[in-house]
């Protein structure tokens, strides 16, 4: 179910961060050479190509919220060890390594906030933090954002990230893929307006469970979006996979997904759907 | 009771004692020769090794038991608990999926709504079967079966069987994923009470698509996991030969499951597994639905809902401030 598939950078010295470290990083899709402080201002967007570098869960918070609204929720919650789970390494070593690369507590930063005016509740994920994947806090950060917007009757925003379930875990891990689904349930039934986005990569347990669940499900561009791993299929079923088999552009075509989403236009985007989906009515133009 | 096969890898021993039990009584027979004493020795021996083998199972020979091929399937047990079952076919959309499949049924007089997750015993019903992975159209057939069972007021009797979802191209391109996702909202929400059992293997997003439940019951020898083990030891051992090392690691048995509070009974298998006796395990489980169904019965609407939102609420563990909560 989890694939810890890294993204692939090329960069011209180590990674830090998930971040290409160096001076300059080289487009995967169009080969160009980009300096890195130029991508890092351009929300990790390769200027002229377009190519969607991941975005560190803070960057994506930072360019999302208007200014000095967003509330952190929860920043003290983290792993555990419940299964004392040992494979190779110890599972609380690997959160350790985890936390210092990557300067976060868990897989998911979560809060208040206000888009373009509007307040909302937003989950953010990111992959450097063990994958992405769904383990016990994870899945109760999420809980507590959904819980939030219903109880401030706001909408809710997730943005995925994750290679699947926290395998470490174990059953712990799957049963946060039906706390969060039940959470989902009853905002949807209070009618409140929930958008997912799904990010490179979206898959295995949380692609089966609140990533695709939305009123609205939006991607970004070239964004891997799966239940099961490619090489998986492969193996199961000795087919050659469809080009583009599981991109963001492939969801699209297949009527999966509703939009693609480039990172500088998501604000807007927001804006527009929460609108029509919560205040249902246009705001005065201010005077 | 059926004569024992012992086919599994740990259950040798027992293979070559029936081995010398069989020549021993053919010799009898050919020669004339009293070869009682011998016989009872060796049964003696059969049962102390039964003894042995058995009370002392590890993770992965129980996996092995849950994928035994005798061992009963979801629709040997409606068979033989439930009464009329009538099969309602398809999704209403795409197509059959013959790895789920559901319907109307009486359990104890009552109507009930089936759904289960079925193998095939034979090589044509395992192709036809798909080796008991479902796909989306299978998940949309049971959310059918679903809404069809909340409109009549008919409980939800879910049984688990399954390797997983299958991993296959028309799987993702008619979005796995959200058929999944959808079923765990939905069920989280359901109107009536539901009962799971999880009869051999519970793999995953595949199991869970249907065990959104009040209750989840699970068979001595089954198991649950987040991943299967081998799957589990590719990746985080780089070695799909440390399966038995994934197995213990992930506590996906029975009792550990119970202790973990994500089943809420374990129902006791005949010695060496519910396909020595499967009317014997079909009896227990009988027991088990009828106390589970029962207490459920007793919550109202609302309440109904609260307590499930609350079971499924409340199921990891995580640190806060630095204290342990679940």
């Amino acid at each position: 179910m989890s694939h810890f598939n890294k993204p692939n950078y090329s960069t011209g010295t180590k990674k830090k961060k998930g971040i290409p470290a160096g001076l300059y990083t080289k487009c995967p899709a169009s080969g160009e050479i980009v300096f890195n402080k130029e991508l890092e201002d351009n929300l990790m967007v390769v200027p002229k190509s377009g190519y969607h570098f991941p975005l560190g869960a803070r960057q994506r918070i930072a360019a999302l919220f208007d200014p000095e609204t967003f509330v952190e929720m929860d920043a003290g919650l983290r792993s555990a060890d419940p299964l004392k789970f040992v494979d190779l390494q110890a599972y609380p070593d690997r959160i350790k390594k985890y936390e210092k690369a990557s300067g976060l507590k868990e897989a998911v930063i979560g809060g208040v906030g206000k888009i373009h005016g509007i307040p909302v509740a937003v989950a953010v994920m990111d992959f450097r933090f063990c994958g992405g994947t769904l383990g016990s806090a994870c899945g109760e950060k999420i809980t507590r954002v959904i819980e939030a917007a219903l109880a401030q009757k706001i909408p809710c925003v997730i943005f995925s990230a994750s290679g699947g379930a926290r395998m470490q875990e174990g059953i712990y891990s799957l049963m946060q893929m039906a706390k969060t689904s039940a959470a989902l349930g009853r905002l949807a039934a209070a009618r409140l307006p929930y958008i997912s986005v799904l990010t490179n990569p979206t898959t295995g347990g949380v692609s089966a469970s609140f990533a695709t669940l939305g009123d609205v499900n939006l991607a970004e561009p070239g964004a891997l979006i799966a239940f099961a791993g490619a090489r998986v299929i492969k193996e199961t079923t000795k087919q050659t996979l469809p080009a583009g088999f599981q991109t963001a552009e492939f969801l699209l075509r297949k009527g999966l997904i509703d939009q693609i989403v480039g990172r500088h236009e998501l604000r807007d985007r927001l804006r527009d759907l929460l609108t029509a989906l919560y205040l249902k009515k246009k705001p005065a133009p201010a005077a | 009771m059926e004569k024992p096969v012992y086919t599994l890898e740990f259950e040798k021993p027992l293979r070559e004692l029936t081995a010398q039990l069989e020549q021993l009584r053919q010799q009898a027979l050919e020669t004339g020769t009293d070869l009682h004493n011998e016989i009872a020795g060796i049964e003696v021996k059969i049962e102390a090794a039964q003894r042995e083998i058995y009370s002392n199972l590890n993770a992965w020979q129980r996996v092995q038991i849950a994928r035994h091929p005798r061992r009963p399937y979801a629709l040997d047990y409606v068979a033989l608990i439930c009464e009329n079952f009538e099969e309602l076919h398809g999704d209403r959309q795409f197509n059959d999926d013959r790895a789920l499949v559901g319907g109307t049924a009486f359990f104890d007089g009552e109507a009930v709504m089936i759904i289960a997750q079925q193998k095939g015993r034979e090589t044509k019903e395992k192709i036809a079967r798909n080796f008991g992975m479902a796909q989306p159209e299978g998940y949309r057939k049971a959310l059918r079966l679903m809404k069809t069972a909340e409109k009549f007021g008919l409980p939800l009797l879910t049984f688990i069987d399954t390797p997983g979802a299958y991993p296959g191209i028309g799987s993702e391109e008619r979005h796995v994923s959200e058929a999944i996702a959808v079923n765990l909202r939905e069920m989280a929400m359901l109107r009536v009470p539901s009962v799971s059992v999880v009869v051999g293997e519970g793999g995953s997003g595949g199991a869970l698509g249907i065990g959104v439940t009040d209750r989840v019951v699970i068979f001595e020898n089954s198991y649950y996991s987040v991943i299967s083990p081998e799957g589990c030891a590719a990746i985080l051992w780089k070695d799909a030969g440390a399966a038995p090392a994934a197995a213990e690691a992930l506590k996906l048995n029975a009792d550990q499951l119970e202790k973990l509070g994500v089943v809420d009974e374990v129902i006791p298998e005949p010695f060496g597994g519910a396909h020595n006796d499967p009317t014997q395990a079909a009896a227990a489980l009988r027991r088990s639905l009828q106390k589970h169904l029962k207490e459920l019965r007793a919550l109202e609407g609302e309440k109904l809902l609260e307590v499930r939102y609350e079971r499924y609420r409340h199921l990891g563990v995580y640190e806060e401030g630095g204290v342990a909560h679940t």
